[in-house]
């Protein structure tokens, strides 16, 4: 009857067991959990898989755990649960704005922090419609041999824009990651490689099962620069943490999402008890603007986004210290 | 590959033979003709296609229908009782709500979900709540009136 998506078998296994096995049994199978990612790329000729395997029916992927060793956070929880959740946005504010900042209200019911980590990167040229991207013969990421952005380019350079990543890496968040030997685990950093093709480092035989984060006394903040207050993807998303040592300096970490391949964590020094903030802000300032790449992947130039990451990444700073 | 699902829709125990790949909207479109729930975009940018799924709002144009297994959907058909409109319906006539009308079933939906969790919303969670439904007429102003005013139509309404 639907025309709207090619043909596919869907499996609805019950467990992570029976998850794995299903990816074992079929392989080309692609997971799906919201959807909110997937159907749509699906929609638009963007994927092609002959069987999906639904992780929405697995009840063990929908649990948080929250005590004093941290923060456990199930692959299926859906971000308007996360959002919801009260004892995250008190101790780990920047996770709950941003899972509050992704999509609208309908799209967060559905979508998952798993789907949400492991979201295909984005580009102008490839997020559009099948006859959209035949006018220009396809390009390097799908079905074409030549990059748009980059015409000399090998490599493609399709922007990661997931909110949640940055939000958790300024924590120092790891996955559990199921598999055929086993599960493993790794820094939520290492999930990710600077190729808008072949940006996560997950097998195909792999499922995301939960993030944990440590435990921390950490504040933190969350924000995107977008066109609309709701449903627009981050043209840049940063994330910072604060902790103060007992000497009295302020430790941040800064992640960002949007302006590369995969989220990228920024290299700042601490901000020392006397020193000066005015100089230290600028030279973060400084250090942002080097430490990211925006390609023209969006309708908003690069430049404007360098420097936008710049202020946003200062902003939030100082609202922490 | 074709299935057997068994869901609710709008009160209603359904049971239907359906594709894998068949997405929520077309079902209840095409098979069970319930045309009210529309299909303004080529997926998820729009929220004209909103229903409820299990009392919260979903984006019916990117949802499998064989993922509302065992759920319960409610749809704009499932607004009237009896032939008397609902209070968002009445609200929505009455503030000017709709114009050309193309989004209000979507909108509708969504303020429905936002109501059960919060009959009392202030603008601010109005517009939070209906951030994901676009709308090319009304300037949105009349929309969130029509919310509000069927909140207080609720408030009437309790003992
Ligand atoms: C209009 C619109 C606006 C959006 N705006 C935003 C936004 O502002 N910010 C943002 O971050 N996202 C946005 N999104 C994208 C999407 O809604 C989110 O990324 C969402 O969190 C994806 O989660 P999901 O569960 O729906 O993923 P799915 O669509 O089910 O999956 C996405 C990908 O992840 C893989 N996957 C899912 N779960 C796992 C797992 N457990 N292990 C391994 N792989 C897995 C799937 O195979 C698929 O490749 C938007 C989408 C739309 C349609
Ligand atoms: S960066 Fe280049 S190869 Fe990648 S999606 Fe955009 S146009 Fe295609
Ligand atoms: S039809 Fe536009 S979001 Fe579903
Ligand atoms: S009333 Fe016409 S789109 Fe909203």
């Amino acid at each position: 009857m639907s025309r709207a998506l090619p043909k596919f078998r869907l499996l609805r296994p019950e467990s992570v067991e029976q998850a794995l096995d299903a990816l074992r049994a079929t392989p080309g199978a692609r997971l799906c959990a919201g959807g909110t990612d997937l159907i749509v790329n699906m929609r638009r000729g963007l994927v092609a898989a002959e069987t999906l395997v639904d992780l929405s029916g697995i009840g063990d992927l929908k649990t948080i755990g929250m005590d004093e060793s941290g923060l456990r956070i199930g692959a299926g929880v859906t971000l308007r649960d996360l959002a919801d959740h009260a004892g995250i946005a008190l101790s780990y504010r920047a996770i709950s704005q941003a899972s509050r900042a992704v999509a609208g209200p309908s799209h967060r019911e559905a979508a998952t922090i798993g789907g949400n980590l492991c979201q295909d990167t984005r580009c102008l040229y490839y997020n559009q419609s099948h006859w959209w991207r035949k006018s220009t013969d396809f390009c390097l990421k799908y079905r074409g041999d030549i990059c748009h952005v980059a015409p000399r380019g090998k490599r493609c350079r399709a922007a990661f824009c997931g909110d949640l990543a940055p939000a958790l890496m300024v924590y120092g968040a790891q996955v559990d990651i199921a598999g055929p030997k086993g599960i493993r685990r790794i820094a939520l950093t290492d999930l990710y490689r600077e190729d808008g093709t072949d940006y996560l480092t997950l097998g195909r035989d792999e499922i995301v099962i939960a993030v944990i984060v440590p435990p921390t006394d950490a504040a933190s903040v969350y924000d995107k620069i977008r066109v609309r207050g709701a449903i627009d993807f981050p043209l840049a998303g940063v994330a910072v943490a604060c902790l103060t040592t007992p000497d009295g300096a302020k430790q941040i970490s800064i992640a960002v999402t949007g302006t590369n391949s995969r989220p990228v964590g920024i290299d700042v020094p601490p901000l020392q008890d006397r020193e000066d903030p005015k100089a230290y802000f600028a030279a973060l300032g400084k250090r942002m603007q080097k430490g990211v790449s925006p390609q023209r992947t969006t309708t908003i130039a690069p430049h404007y986004r360098r420097l936008s990451v710049a202020a946003l990444a200062m902003r939030l700073a100082r609202s922490l210290i | 590959m074709k299935r057997i699902i068994t869901l609710k829709i709008n009160g209603a125990p359904v049971e239907d033979a359906i594709d894998d790949n068949v997405l929520l909207i077309d079902y209840l479109r095409g098979a069970r003709h319930l045309t009210g729930t529309k299909q303004g975009c080529d997926g998820g940018e729009c929220g004209a296609c909103t229903v409820l799924v299990d009392g919260r709002a979903r984006l019916s144009c990117i949802t499998l229908a064989a993922s509302c297994e065992g759920r319960e959907v409610e749809t704009i058909e499932g607004q009237a009782t009896n032939g008397r409109l609902s209070a968002l319906q009445r609200a929505f006539h009455q503030s000017l709500g709709a114009q050309c009308g193309f989004c209000t079933p979507g909108m509708i939906m969504a303020a429905d979900a936002l109501l059960r969790r919060n009959p009392t919303p202030d603008d601010t969670q109005i517009k939070a709540a209906l951030g994901g439904n676009l709308c090319r007429c009304t300037g949105y102003v009349k929309i969130i009136r029509s919310v509000r005013a069927a909140a207080g139509m609720g408030r009437e309404a309790a003992p």
